[in-house]
């Protein structure tokens, strides 16, 4: 009650603050940035091709920024979910071996796979208390031996053409000419249902359990389920970024590597906070496809190849810092009436974080 | 108040940049002259063409050298290429020859953790399959070192130790690292074979490669120049820095697109990562013609050709490497293109090299294999032969004659 | 202020039953006696090969492997304990192993010179981790990653592969053995016990428990928090310096192709496996040694047995995942580790009542 009002009444005059109050205006400015950087240098970026391009080669990592935001809002992590992604593939291309017939059974084995992985990730988590920091570097290094043990190595076989449209081809218009990317439509639906769920019941007893898992547990919440759900939701993104990458490019031993790193970097890139509890899907995504707009940039500069982890290193420091510094004395501002309103005893903090993480 | 602090964040870091920037800067005020002292230095005293710390990675003299070695006919058996040899200096063997079979052969691997290395080791286990059916070999011992200098020094420290190894194989993952290790092995008097990389040193009885990355590089971007024209934009894709024998692939190409016409528009590392490569051409080609590829090792080169495709453009002259998928498209495509050889039929020779030693045989000091590229004219036949082999598997693999084929290799 | 009163409850519950699981065996008992079992499995099972565990190379072998993942793990405890982490640490070593083996540049009369320079960089890179975790509230993840990016692109762009030469004298830092045991090892010892003594004796060691356990108690109980974590970083990154000298003493040359080692995910594995905390506040360096062995003894039995390389990282990433679950079991109190979640999750949205507002970051970053 007195949160609403005290929002209501904040509503009009604060526009723009809010706008700059939300963790994640950084990473909206900076994509801004970047995508003017980019036209600045190669005006034709900005064809409808060129950008379509883009977007098959970004749709990977905002799907696993998606998935990584769960665990992340929830307070893990996922470091499997590169090496789920390059097992999936070589799964797909070895099942499939370039039999049509195999392409939709495939897909579906390649599902139960990704929810398997998760469902381990997600009970060993949160019933085993083994923290998910190691869980997942376990089945890291789990996947990448058994999937090499499997194939002897390298993968083998080959994937089929209706499994490679996905990533590859698109609607409207023939391949070579403008096309609506398959993928861009993927992203966009599961970009609107993440959306949608994090505002449902189950996104804000997500958003609490990151917040304070124990005070999640008091009011109620399957604290061990909800995480495990996390983590199942980061298994079937993995595994939807896994068919569009192998759509895109195909098989290689390299597919997936270091992937979990990108993809923590751009849900934090996002403004969304390590620990949990804080933080939007859609700025994560926003992440993502900051990141993968970055390395655009870097190409369209010239920069040697070399120098570019660095200069990475270098903004995503500023970015993370710069965010940290002016967002609490902002978000006081917000998040001040409904505190000093109701004494913060156990049980109200994972309710109240959830307001101005919704908005 | 809260402006400030935002700004002060922000000075605070870019003050912390330039701090990171200047304690990392220390080490080069003397590092680029111990560099190159070292480099010139081990070059000259040894004239090896691995010589690890030099900073540009081109030697002439060795360039020179590899791509005389192309048209110099090998010496040995004409349908076994694994045993010819260019301009072999034999050395004698006898001091280890041995009677008796039952032999215990230790190799220590640097990796299985790229698919040429994985065709590789399975012709390598094939070889020594049929040596212990003869009875030549009693015990195949193995480590892997998973591309980690450090273990694999320990490994051949190992093998060294344990006394018993009537033979030891190295395949060094870096040249400049493993030296000491090798040395410290060929003094405990066992025979020491070392192939692919090199290493530092003459000590080993024989040291077994194909002519070498600079004739590599120098195949690819021969035939890009000799099949484009003039101010013809060519984009060089490679997989990590770094790396000697990689490097060695891209000074060699890197000298002659510059005594050519053409333009090199960029240089890029992609980690093999198929969709990285497949990212960077599409970006490359938003920003104008690209007209050659030159890679300096095949992985991926699928992604590449299919970029061009996704972009609605002429498919490019081109230059891969001896990797099935990479053929099969490359018929399908019907492009101007060249498939680079790094021999990997030599994974068989340090096994036969192996018994050679044993029956005191002479050997070659330095075994240098064949190194064929495959062209246009020879394309349908590696692909009619190779017809079952999985992608990712190497045409010049050189196992047919073997029992195991082609199950070993379909079947991996 | 809020937030030391809804700590109270649980906190207080704690002691107690730690205290109580504490006497029957401590969490370095459990990891000890975990690498026993794991001797004797890994004895028993080359024995059956025929093989002895103990012959002189077997042994040498492991204590060798234990060197450099030892090195870096002792670092990466003193991180993890303020409840921060270094995944900067392999590039750290690749740096330094150039650092080194450039200013060397095969004098032996430079040796020192090497040493000092090589440590001296690895001080550098942890002053700039801790302070930008500590000063700019950077999550240490982000952080680390972020330098040791940057250290990469410097390494790649400067450095095409090996560089610099060490002298002889120098190499015998990663060859020299007495009896089976080499020099390398001994010196992790002596670092072990220096970082024992640091944790257990010193004012400094006290104050990066009680960071890790709670950074707003640990304020408010005057401890100037910022400087425990700046402090944890240089250790951190001066451990990873040494291991960096140890490369290049053993590779006789600088190599930056070590970052690729894996060795910021392996030691962070080892310091878990050892029975630190990941959430921090508990755990010793002792344990560490005792993680690293374990990881060691399990690689030295896979080369042993001839284990398939593919195989040996199912095995390894399956058993780090056994041994954590054990000891969440049998030893770290859901209680205990719950408070120190606690003040954490809930510093965030108290900030806004009480005057610690930024000062938190640091406990939720």
């Amino acid at each position: 009650m007195s949160t609403s009002a005290a929002t209501a009444r904040a509503e009009r005059p604060r526009l723009l603050e809010r706008i700059t109050a939300s963790s994640s205006w950084t990473v909206y400015a900076l994509l801004i940035v970047v995508f003017v950087g980019i036209l600045v240098m190669n005006p034709s970026f900005g064809e409808p091709m060129s950008l379509m391009a883009f977007v098959k080669k970004a749709a990977p990592l905002i799907i696993l920024a998606i998935g990584q935001y769960f665990v992340i809002v929830s307070g893990e992590f996922d470091l499997s979910v590169g090496s789920l992604v390059g097992a999936q593939v070589v799964i797909a291309a070895r099942l499939m071996d370039g039999e049509d017939s195999m392409t939709w059974p495939v897909m579906g084995i390649m599902l139960l796979f990704g929810l398997a992985v998760g469902l381990v990730n997600g009970l060993v988590t949160t019933l085993l208390k083994v923290p998910s920091f190691i869980t997942t570097l376990g089945m890291m290094l789990v996947l990448y031996g058994a999937i090499r043990l499997w194939t002897g190595g390298a993968p083998t076989g080959a994937l089929t053409e209706g499994f490679r449209q996905w990533g590859r081809g698109g609607l409207f218009g023939s391949p070579g000419e403008f096309q609506v990317p398959y993928a861009l439509l993927i992203v966009v639906v599961l970009g609107v249902l993440a959306a949608l769920l994090m505002r449902r019941p189950y996104g804000r007893t997500l958003m609490a359990t990151g917040n304070n898992d124990v005070a999640a547990a008091f009011s109620g919440a399957p604290v061990w389920w909800v995480r495990t759900r996390a983590f199942l939701l980061s298994g079937l993104m993995a595994t939807v970024a896994a068919v569009l990458i192998g759509g895109y490019a195909g098989v290689t031993a390299q597919v997936g590597q270091g992937l979990e790193f990108v993809a923590i970097t751009a849900v934090v890139l996002g403004g969304v906070v390590l620990g949990g509890g804080r933080g939007s899907v859609v700025a994560a995504m926003a992440g993502a496809l900051t990141l993968e707009a970055l390395f655009t940039l870097f190409n369209q500069l010239s920069l040697p190849s070399t120098i570019r982890p660095a200069v990475q290193g270098v903004i995503i420091i500023a970015a993370v810092a710069y965010a940290a510094v002016p967002r609490r004395p902002r978000r006081r501002a917000t998040a001040e009436p409904p505190s000093s309103a109701e004494p913060s005893s156990p049980v109200d903090p994972p309710s109240r974080p959830k307001e101005p993480a919704a908005t | 108040m809260r402006r400030s602090r935002a700004l002060l964040a922000g000075a605070a870091t870019a003050a912390l940049m330039f701090t990171a920037a200047c304690t990392t800067d220390t080490p080069t005020e003397t590092a680029p002259e111990g560099t190159e002292t070292t480099a010139e230095e081990t070059a000259e005293a040894e004239g090896s063409d691995d010589s690890g710390a030099n900073s540009d990675w081109f030697v002439q003299a060795d360039f020179d050298r590899e791509l005389a070695q192309r048209d110099i006919a090998p010496e040995g058996p004409a349908d076994q290429p694994w045993l010819q040899a260019i301009e072999p200096e034999f050395v004698d063997t006898s001091e280890f020859a041995s009677e008796g079979g039952d032999k215990v052969l230790c190799f220590s691997n640097a990796s299985v953790s790229n698919p040429w290395r994985v065709t590789g080791w399975i012709t390598m286990q094939q070889q020594v399959e049929v040596l212990e059916a003869e009875g030549v070999i009693g015990e195949f011992r193995v480590s892997d070192a998973a591309d980690d200098d450090n273990k694999q020094i320990s490994d051949i420290q190992a093998f060294v130790e344990a006394g018993d190894c009537d033979a030891i194989i190295v395949s060094p993952s870096t040249t400049a690292t493993l030296t000491p290790a090798v040395e410290a092995a060929c003094e405990s008097g066992k025979p020491v074979i070392v192939f692919d990389r090199g290493v530092n040193t003459d000590c080993m009885v024989t040291f077994i490669h194909p002519i070498g990355g600079y004739a590599y590089g120098a195949d690819g971007a021969e035939f890009l120049t000799e099949n484009l024209d003039e101010g013809s934009t060519v984009l060089a894709l490679r997989i990590l820095p770094g790396v000697d024998v990689l490097e060695n692939r891209w000074a060699a190409a890197d000298k002659i697109f510059s005594e050519s016409g053409l333009e090199v528009v960029g240089q890029e590392f992609t980690g093999g990562d198929a969709a990285q490569i497949k990212d960077i051409v599409t970006q490359y080609l938003q920003r104008g013609p690209v007209d050659g590829i030159w890679m300096d090792a095949g992985d991926g080169s699928v992604a590449a050709v299919e970029a061009f495709e996704d972009a609605g453009q002429p498919y490019p002259v081109f230059m891969g490497e001896d990797e099935m998928s990479f053929l099969r498209k490359w018929q399908d495509t019907e492009m101007t293109a060249i498939g680079a050889v790094y021999s990997n039929f030599q994974w068989r020779t340090p096994i036969l090299a192996a018994q050679m030693i044993w029956n005191g045989e002479e050997v070659p000091s330095e075994w240098v294999l064949p190194q064929d590229p495959i062209e246009a004219d020879e394309l349908d036949a590696y692909l009619e032969e190779n017809a079952d082999m999985p992608s990712l598997h190497y045409a010049k693999f050189g196992g047919e004659d073997l029992p195991g084929y082609p199950e070993a290799w379909t079947d991996r | 202020m809020s937030t030391a009163v809804t700590t109270a409850p649980p906190a207080a519950g704690a002691p107690p039953s730690s205290v109580r699981r504490r006497r029957r065996l401590g969490s370095t008992g459990i990891v000890y006696l975990a690498l026993v079992g794991i001797l004797l499995i890994s004895v028993v099972l080359v024995g059956l090969r025929g093989g002895n565990f103990f012959s002189q190379s077997t042994v040498a072998y492991m204590l060798t492997q234990t060197s450099l993942l030892g090195f870096v793990a002792i670092g990466q405890t003193f991180v993890i304990l303020c409840r921060s982490l270094d995944l900067s640490v392999g590039y750290v070593v690749a740096l330094c192993s150039i650092v080194g083996a450039t200013t060397m540049a095969g004098d032996p009369n430079r040796v020192w010179l090497g040493v000092v320079a090589a440590l001296a960089v690895a001080a550098g890179v942890g002053l700039v981790n801790g302070l930008v975790i500590s000063r700019l509230r950077v999550n240490p993840f982000i952080a680390t990653l972020g330098v040791g990016l940057i250290i990469k692109g410097y390494l790649d762009t400067q450095f095409k592969g090996p560089a610099g030469s060490v002298p002889a004298s120098f190499q015998g830092f990663g060859y020299t053995r007495i009896g089976p045991v080499p020099v390398s090892t001994i010196v992790m010892v002596a670092v072990a016990v220096l970082g024992v003594v640091l944790l257990t004796r010193t004012r400094s060691g006290y104050h990066m428990f009680a960071v890790g356990g709670n950074v707003d108690v640990a304020r408010l109980s005057g401890i100037r928090t910022g400087r425990s974590i700046v402090l944890a970083h240089v250790l951190c990154s001066l451990c990873a310096g040494v291991a960096g000298l140890l490369i290049a003493a053993r590779f006789s040359t600088g190599n930056a192709l070590v970052y690729s080692y894996g060795l910021d995910l392996d030691s962070i594995a080892a310091v878990v496996l050892g029975g630190t905390l990941l959430l921090g506040g508990r755990g010793s360096v002792a344990g560490t040694v005792g993680g690293v062995a374990i990881l060691a003894v399990l690689d030295t039995t896979f080369n042993v047995l001839d284990i398939n390389p593919f195989f040996k990282d199912v095995l390894r990433g399956a058993i780090i995942i056994a041994a954590v679950a054990l000891y969440a079991r049998r030893q770290i109190d859901p209680a205990s580790s719950r408070a120190r979640f606690l003040p954490g999750r809930r510093a965030a949205p108290s900030a806004p009542t009480g005057t610690s507002g930024p000062a938190t970051g640091g406990a939720s970053a």
